[in-house]
């Protein structure tokens, strides 16, 4: 028997993720300051973090579900699981997309193979891969088990992809971590940029938690139509 | 079939592993042996890569010492998944795979054998490539430094290869799925390999190397351990 969430809170959840998303735009354009080498383009950064951060949330959360619905075999788990990949596909092809406009000026390159953008795309890859997987497959029950199971997969090799990549020189800019701003680009954060910044992460992780609710209730919907469908066509 | 939670009969005794194992390693080696028909599809195949590779690079004599590692991955890994396919493929014939499901001993025993079975005609393949490369393109790979990374990279490939294979065979598009659900994951092996292939044919110092066989091993161990332990949930029936 597939449960469903009330609607309140979804509502609500959806209702914060728009009020984040106007205030992290307010605050991008008006609040954080110019840049002074980069200039305007720089304001990119706040949705692209973000995004990528998104992006790489979500395949943690569908590898998450992967192995509770490998445990549990409730059916919830495996919705939470492709909503988290579709969801996260997007967020990834954002981050690439505007990453790479970002680039163009700043770099003079709209691609370079550094390691955070490999990786990425090698996320986006293995994310298309899960979703070919599901396509060829019938059986509800065997789409769930053969999706959790790649997504297990997935996550245990996408970050040593990161791991190994990283011994070959990288040009991303580090502005988070070890304070060395050693690649090209790289830009020390002012209290203003760290707020906006904090902010918009805060907004699109919101706006990730609202899509995916939404999702995963679009396909309950779907798992109790096929229920149905099976049930009539089987008299 | 109803659906039924895996039943691993016997307890998993390590003796009964290993016996299991090497029991389907000697079915599919003792199959092998009379068709040859999987080493000599893998072999032409090989052949023909490396000679696509001929023309589509410029392999002249400085070029080719830099390219080498690449082609020689890339040529393994293309034929590596001709092996993969094949080798579940073959039990989906005849009802083999419904026996071997059937088989009162842990499920993960018949991953162990069907992994080692296509790790030794992976191996095989490369003991034949590599001294052709060598001739045609008169590169030295009779190294043992490179001898050891093909064999640590080859047991990577196949252990995450064969439980992705057992995967993409129960699918509607089969053969098809294996290269693109395999090679995103694989990565880490093959970026470790050619790195470290390239260490050794370029004679750098071995503290320039070891970062990459580490890694190299780190990633054999993971992805055997999880694709050993993931296998069962394949294979339900």
């Amino acid at each position: 028997m597939i449960r469903e969430k009330e609607s309140a809170g979804r509502l609500a959840l959806a209702g914060a993720a728009a009020l984040l998303l106007v205030a992290a735009l307010g605050m991008v354009f008006g609040y954080a300051p110019r840049e002074a080498v980069m200039g305007d383009v720089q304001r990119i950064f706040y949705f692209h973090v973000s995004s990528a951060w998104v992006g790489m949330l979500s395949f943690v959360v569908a590898a998450v579900s992967g192995g509770l619905y490998l445990s549990r075999r409730e059916r919830y788990w495996d919705m939470v699981e492709i909503s988290a990949v579709e969801i996260g596909i997007v967020f990834g092809l954002i981050a690439i997309l505007s990453g790479s406009i970002w680039a163009r000026p700043v770099w003079n390159t709209w691609w370079t193979w550094d390691p955070r953008l490999v990786t990425t795309s090698v996320m986006e890859l293995v994310y298309a891969a899960y979703l070919l997987l599901r396509q060829g497959l019938e059986d509800p029950e065997r789409r769930a088990r053969f999706g959790a199971v790649y997504s297990i997969v997935g996550v245990l090799t996408v970050p040593i992809t990161f791991l190994s990549i990283r011994f070959l020189r990288s040009i991303h800019p580090v502005v988070i971590g070890s304070g060395v701003v050693g690649a090209l680009g790289g830009f020390a954060m002012t209290s203003k940029m760290l707020e906006t910044f904090l902010v918009s992460l805060l907004a699109f992780t919101v706006l990730y938690a609202a899509l995916l609710v939404y999702r995963v209730r679009l396909a309950l919907r779907g798992g109790r139509l096929e229920e149905r469908r099976s049930a009539l066509f089987s008299e | 079939m109803v659906e039924t939670p895996p039943a691993p009969g016997r307890p998993a005794a390590p003796g009964n592993i290993f016996r299991c194992a090497w029991a389907v390693v000697g079915k599919d080696l003792a199959a092998e042996w009379r068709s040859k028909e999987l080493l000599g599809a893998m072999l032409v195949f090989a052949l023909l890569v490396i000679l696509v590779f001929n023309f589509a690079l410029e392999l002249d004599l400085p070029v080719r010492q830099a390219v080498t590692p690449g082609v020689l991955w890339v040529t393994f890994a293309f034929a590596g998944t001709l092996g993969l396919n094949r080798s579940w493929a073959v039990e989906r014939e005849g009802g083999a795979w419904e026996g071997l499901l059937l088989a009162p001993v842990d499920r993960s025993a018949v991953y162990l054998g069907k992994a080692l079975g296509s790790f030794l005609f992976m191996v095989i393949l490369e003991a034949l490539v590599l001294p052709i490369y060598s001739a045609l393109y008169t590169v030295d790979l009779f190294q043992p430094g490179l001898l050891i990374v093909v064999l640590l990279g080859s047991i990577g490939y196949i252990s995450l290869g064969t439980l992705l294979a057992a995967l993409a065979i129960q699918t509607r598009t089969r053969d098809v799925l294996l290269p693109i659900l395999l090679f995103p994951v694989v990565l880490p092996v093959l970026i470790s390999a050619v790195n470290a292939s390239a260490g050794f044919l370029s004679a750098a110092p071995m503290d320039q190397i070891w970062p990459w066989l580490n890694l190299l091993i780190a990633c054999d161990v993971i992805f055997t351990s999880a694709a050993y332990l993931l296998f069962e949930y394949v294979v339900e029936e």
